[in-house]
């Protein structure tokens, strides 16, 4: 699936300045600062312990930081919590809900909270967003986890927020759900600035259109997934399956091409081709290959996965 | 009204809440049998027996058993929200910290104060045996739910401190516990032998005890109020800066 567009252009709706938390001796966050802007769907992208829910909590108002600031829709997080507090939807890591209450009284709760006046509209929204038709008069604590997380999904969008901030919203989704709330995220992307967690980097693939890798509290990357994609260490390799007698002159007719960067062998009949700069040389391997018997020919995207590690690796050691 | 932004919606959660569990209904039966036992009880109240048309069997024994009941409302308001992680729901909706704790203060009260209310069969046994002074039985009310709403702020500090339960709920009991000590003529007469009348005085203008038995006789003065106000008040605020600290650990 084709990555989202460039970052947007649009208002500022989220500006970070020089954040940092500390617990103890540990650097949970160590001084990040970026914007978003409407229109943004931004991934934190970032091992388990990297910094990205407790960036979260700080942007969301939960923790106070020991350092830096946060702008909501220009609202200082500090001397205008509640303000800016009206800005966000959150959906936190462990999407906690009132488990005795029904979907209807949770939903009504957090829309009295924030004020809402037509709260009947505001509930038949949000049920119908997150699909929560079929529950919406069963209490929570009886509801399986995937359909928990789309109940905390609905209080995060029940005031029409233009700063979503949500924290893994796709965990514990079976993937139908997952395709469909990452579907939604994308509708609700216009018009809006969203912030989302997430260690599965084919979501962030999906829906991010800006993407930060976090490690040990700090920014390592901020980039378009695209973009990370590209740097990935097997972007556009090439992966050949020929009859074994073939292999030994093609091995030969590409140490001489300038565009070969190297060759992995990985079995009598399959190889690996590099190529130099990660570009895509599909067409010059179909010319070099004409007439030899392949079997078949795979050009790899790179995926992010193996970038994250590349980058994260050499902080974490 | 911005310091208490959202104080009505938890309350209206909060109260909810305590009729949507069967535990709130446990609640209420418990202290009705424990109140009349230790009323008619001829170990205790002796109401029938001493046949007088007032409440003072009853709310004599009162103290004593909100320090047992009370500390069993309070210690699930904070601990059971940071347990759950429903405290981060909470404090990033657009409701301040006073709001939410003061929302949650006023529900437990008014559900004590239901929990009270529905101890009128006895005022009608009093009524029945004769004629009772009503003011003195309205100050007597007036004095329990003080009494009520004061161990509730102190045990609402204790389950803002403690995510078990069950360590909010003994620490609550111990401190409402030894303010009722504090009160007696005895821990009164120790504390003068050990630290002199001066420091005694001190301590018995902060009793508890001294200042529920004036209400309940129907000596309804202004230091007694401002007594309970100010108590209730600074539990409450104390449980407030703990709260701020512990909320996300």
């Amino acid at each position: 699936m084709e990555g989202r567009s460039k970052p947007a252009v649009g208002e500022l709706l989220i500006e970070v300045r020089d954040l940092a938390k500390h617990y103890g001796p540990i650097r949970a966050v160590d001084g990040i600062s970026f914007e978003v802007r409407r229109g943004d769907v931004l991934g934190f992208l970032g091992p388990n312990g990297a910094g990205k829910t407790t960036a979260m909590k700080m942007i969301t108002g939960f923790v106070e930081p020991d350092r830096g600031s946060v702008r909501v829709a220009g609202h200082d997080l500090a001397d205008e919590s509640l303000e800016a507090r009206r800005k966000i939807g959150y959906l936190p890591e462990t999407a906690p809900a009132y488990g005795e209450m029904t979907v209807a009284g949770f939903l009504e709760f957090v829309a009295e909270a924030r004020g809402i006046d037509n709260i009947a509209a505001a509930l038949d929204r949000v049920v119908q967003a997150a699909a929560l038709g079929r529950v919406v008069h069963q209490t929570i604590e009886t509801l399986s986890k995937g359909f928990q997380r789309r109940v905390s999904l609905a209080q995060a969008l029940i005031h029409d927020p233009e700063v979503l901030i949500l924290d893994e919203p796709t965990d514990g989704l079976d993937p139908n759900q997952k395709a469909s709330v990452q579907e939604l995220i994308t509708i609700l992307s216009a018009g809006r600035a969203i912030v989302l967690s997430t260690h599965i980097l084919d979501e962030a693939e999906r829906v991010c259109n800006r993407a930060l890798v976090i490690s040990q509290g700090r920014i390592l990357v901020d980039s378009t997934p695209e973009e990370l994609i590209a740097k990935a260490p097997n972007h556009n390799v090439m992966r050949l399956v020929l009859d074994s007698t073939s292999l030994p002159d093609l091995m030969t007719s590409l140490e001489g091409k300038p565009w070969c960067d190297r060759v992995e062998r990985l079995s009598e009949t399959t190889i690996d081709i590099y190529p130099q700069s990660g570009e895509n040389h599909l067409g010059a391997l179909m010319e070099l290959t004409a007439g030899l018997e392949i079997h078949s020919i795979h050009l790899q995207e790179g995926r992010l996965n193996e970038l994250f590690r590349d980058i994260t690796r050499g902080v974490e050691a | 009204m911005r310091r208490f932004s959202g104080m009505k919606a938890v309350f209206r959660r909060e109260f909810k809440a305590y009729f949507s569990s069967p535990l709130g209904y446990v609640y209420i039966v418990i202290f009705l049998v424990a109140s009349g036992f230790l009323t008619l009880s001829r170990d205790f109240g002796r109401m029938l027996e001493l046949r007088q048309a007032d409440l003072a069997s009853f709310f004599d024994y009162l103290p004593w058993l909100f320090v047992v009941l009370v500390p069993a409302v309070a210690m699930r308001l904070w601990a059971e929200e940071r347990k759950s992680g429903t405290v981060e729901l909470l404090l990033t909706l657009p409701i301040t910290l006073e709001g939410a704790y003061l929302g949650k203060f006023l529900a437990g009260w008014s559900f004590l104060g239901v929990s009270l209310f529905l101890t009128w069969p006895v005022a009608y046994q009093a009524a029945r045996l004769g004629n009772p002074d009503w003011g003195v039985v309205l100050s007597g009310y007036l004095a329990s739910l003080l009494t009520a709403g004061a161990f509730l702020a102190v045990g609402m500090l204790f389950s803002a401190l403690s995510r078990n339960q069950v360590v909010a709920f003994i620490l609550a009991v111990a401190a409402s516990v030894a303010f009722l000590l504090l009160g007696l003529p005895q821990t009164l007469e120790t504390i003068g032998n050990l630290l002199g009348g001066y420091v005694e005085q001190l301590f018995a203008s902060l009793s508890l005890v001294d200042h529920f038995e004036a209400l309940s006789r129907g000596l309804v003065e202004l230091r007694s109020l401002v007594f309970f106000f100010l108590f209730t008040i600074g539990w409450l605020a104390s449980g407030m800066l703990v709260l701020d600290r512990t909320r996300a650990t």
